[in-house]
């Protein structure tokens, strides 16, 4: 996974509720077996004017120049503001594969669905949750003709302005720090081997039912 | 709190404290903890980029026998041959075919009569166990929590570190108590109970939350209900959804293949009779809905919380209770071509799709069966598809004659699996068509770019077909 320290970007404003996993990556896009490539087809739905389907040249289908990744202003930009219970539904880790692959590295909301929020961090995206001023805030600056500007310092958990201000955000400190080390949740894990041995072993005495079909396959 | 037994303090714990604590491998200082995983269901959408890292790190899946897979998104419901299916569905079920054959995996594959929706193939199997913690690279895992199971979706990187450690990290969530006080009137199904109570908290309403479902209306029902509610307490943000042990838990695991037999039989009853919350346990929310209160639901929007009752009305945008609601009523209203006022009765319908995780068990097709027996969908329903939920469903359903009263009403009669609930198969809706679909999201494009769905019970949808557009089961 790659390290997320510090970003400096403009902000893409996405003013919806709701935004669910359908809508960041539509289903029939979610038959690659790679993990990469989704980017294209980030939000197609409300991106492209025509039916998005695997194996088109994006590059040659009519864009929705309503929708805000096709606006001038927000081109290049790797912080997403978003609306309330940000990628609710499916726990498709394409969500945040295509949000990656297009370039986003922050996500900025009131709220996260609890799956979506989980997959982020493993893969290399920092969300934050903000409260509603805040929020709205955000929004009017980033609406505005000159687009808004962020950097962002996970290390201090804070978003600084090109004025100075800044405004400090939490985030879990475990995960916190994998996001700032880059690490791997299996390497992790299998520090800990023997504790899991050792906890399938008492469950064995406890709940022996459980591991019937090994027992039996001898 | 706690209270006194025998002179020791116990502390009185909730059903979701009962099944965390006996699966905590460790915990850090913070409360982040590895969490053992039981079970570790598998399909084909989710699964190859997770076996393709555990392959790259030349890792290997710790413990086989608690992984069991099956293909159910990608597959074609008019025939088991996969050939019949575009190249790319082809290539994602022939890598789990191939990912589950390297590692010895069981697998029920495509021409496996116990092939299905991964959600219906769980629990019929038995592998679905009361006291177990269940994930699956699917958010409708919630499904499993009806058997005391703490069940949860996980995202493709939590799939391959299953795989590699039989372990999730996780902090504990939070507990909220949904309360049916009462049972419910004759008529009202398991789908409008979740449906009233994703209208009343919201879509969000769940999120940070592991939500159990108690009182009269929700112990009063099947097994199968019980799965139709928690299945869709992710629509509510949770993510997972509980119901305690009784013995209609015990009854249907009883005597399923992966069910355990004898002397494992007596210990595991003896130890699933504790899985309830004891007299006094905390939860950090409880909600009450009256039984009484509960009417047949519909959607009428492009989220599961944007329900009415079968005599209520598409809203007026005066009535959103702040800016940000009444702007997503109005997209909703736009992308679903519906004025406000009109009553849900009034709504007519291009399809019906009744099938899902959420309503495709053999109960859910008896209650569509018995509305439709003896009588003809309507001139303007274009397709009006069945799929059963699994082959032995679809198996049990065709030993009761239900095919023939759905085939004979104008139903098309399908081969299992997900279907037209996320249309990732040539099952879909085109732009602008209407559907009443016993599935679990009606999103924006969900069951075909454009196409509208309105979410409903089995036995709604049934009606729905008959009459052409949205009535009240209970007076059909």
């Amino acid at each position: 996974m790659e390290r997320f320290v510090r970003l400096s970007s403009t902000v893409c404003p996405l003013p919806r509720a709701n935004v669910d996993t359908d809508a960041i990556i539509p289903k029939q896009f979610l038959k690659s077996i790679q993990r990469t490539g989704f980017g294209p087809n980030l939000f197609d739905t409300w991106r492209y004017l025509d039916d998005g389907q695997p194996g088109m040249d994006n590059r040659r289908r009519r864009v929705n120049p309503d929708f805000v990744l096709n606006d001038a202003r927000y081109q290049g930009a790797q912080i997403l503001l978003a609306g309330p219970n940000f990628g609710c539904g499916s726990s498709r880790e394409h969500a945040p594969w295509a949000l990656l692959d297009y370039g986003f590295r922050v996500i900025i909301a009131q709220s996260f669905a609890d799956i979506f929020h989980q997959n982020c961090f493993r893969n290399g995206i920092l969300p934050i949750t903000l409260d509603d001023r805040q929020v709205t805030r955000l929004f009017a600056l980033a609406q505005a003709s000159q687009p808004l500007s962020l950097t962002i310092d996970l290390q201090h958990e804070q978003i600084h302005f090109l004025d100075g201000e800044q405004i400090t955000f939490a985030t879990d400190p475990f995960r916190r720090q994998c996001l700032l080390d880059g690490l791997d949740d299996i390497d992790l894990t299998l520090q800990h081997k023997t504790a899991i041995i050792a906890y399938e072993a008492r469950r064995q005495q406890t709940a022996p039912w459980l591991f019937a079909a090994e027992s039996s396959a001898g | 709190m706690s209270i006194i037994i025998r002179g020791s303090c116990v502390t009185a714990r909730t059903l979701y404290d009962k099944l965390w604590d006996a699966h905590v491998v460790r915990t850090e200082a913070d409360g982040t903890s590895l969490l053992y995983i039981d079970r570790h269901l598998l399909h084909e959408v989710t699964s190859p980029q997770a076996f393709a890292g555990l392959a790259l790190a030349k890792r290997r899946p710790w413990r086989v026998a608690a992984n069991l897979a099956t293909p159910d998104h990608n597959v074609p419901t008019t025939t088991r041959d996969m050939s019949a299916a575009e190249p790319i569905s082809q290539l994602q079920v022939a890598t789990l075919d191939k990912n589950c054959a390297t590692y010895g995996i069981t697998e029920f594959t495509l021409d496996d009569i116990r092939q299905g929706i991964v959600h219906v193939v769980g629990p019929e199997q038995g592998a679905t166990l009361p006291g177990m913690t269940i994930v699956c690279g699917d958010s409708h895992t919630s499904t499993h929590g009806a058997f005391a199971a703490l069940a949860q979706g996980i995202g493709t990187s939590e799939v391959e570190h299953v795989l590699a450690t039989q372990c999730l990290i996780q902090k504990k969530s939070r507990t909220m108590r949904i309360i049916i006080d009462g049972s419910v009137s004759p008529g009202i199904a398991a789908k409008d109970i979740v449906l009233a109570v994703i209208g009343h908290i919201g879509t969000a309403g769940g999120a940070g939350y592991v939500i159990e479902f108690a009182g009269q209306g929700i112990t009063d029902l099947s097994m199968e209900g019980r799965m139709t509610v928690c299945n869709m307490a992710i629509e509510a943000g949770a993510r997972a959804g509980l119901i305690a042990v009784d013995e209609t838990t015990l009854n249907y695991v009883e005597g399923r293949p992966y069910t355990p037999v004898g002397e494992h039989w007596t210990q595991a009853v003896q130890d699933w009779r504790t899985l309830h919350t004891d007299p006094g346990a905390h939860f950090d929310k409880t909600v009450t809905l009256s039984g009484a209160g509960i009417q047949p639901q519909v959607t009428w929007g492009t989220s599961p919380e944007m329900v009415t009752a079968i005599h209520g009305r598409v809203p007026d945008l005066a009535d959103a209770t702040h800016t940000a609601q009444a702007d997503a009523w109005r997209g909703a209203l736009d992308y679903m071509g519906l004025q406000s006022g009109t009553p849900i009765t009034a709504i007519t319908l291009d399809k019906i799709f009744i099938g899902s995780c959420t309503n495709a068990r053999i109960e859910d097709l008896r209650a569509a069966a018995a509305v439709v027996a003896g009588r003809k969908i309507a001139d303007n329903i274009r397709e009006a598809l069945v799929v059963p939920g699994s082959g032995l469903v679809k198996r049990q359903a065709e030993a009761e004659g239900l095919d023939r009263i759905f085939t004979e009403a104008g139903f098309s009669w399908r081969e299992p699996g997900c279907s037209m609930c996320l249309a990732m198969n040539p099952d879909r809706l085109e732009p602008g068509e209407r559907c009443a679909a016993t599935s679990n999201r009606n999103f924006e494009g969900r069951q075909g770019q454009g196409g509208r769905t309105h979410l409903v019970s089995p036995a709604m949808a049934a009606a729905a077909a008959i009459a052409g557009h949205f009535v009240d089961v209970r007076e059909f």
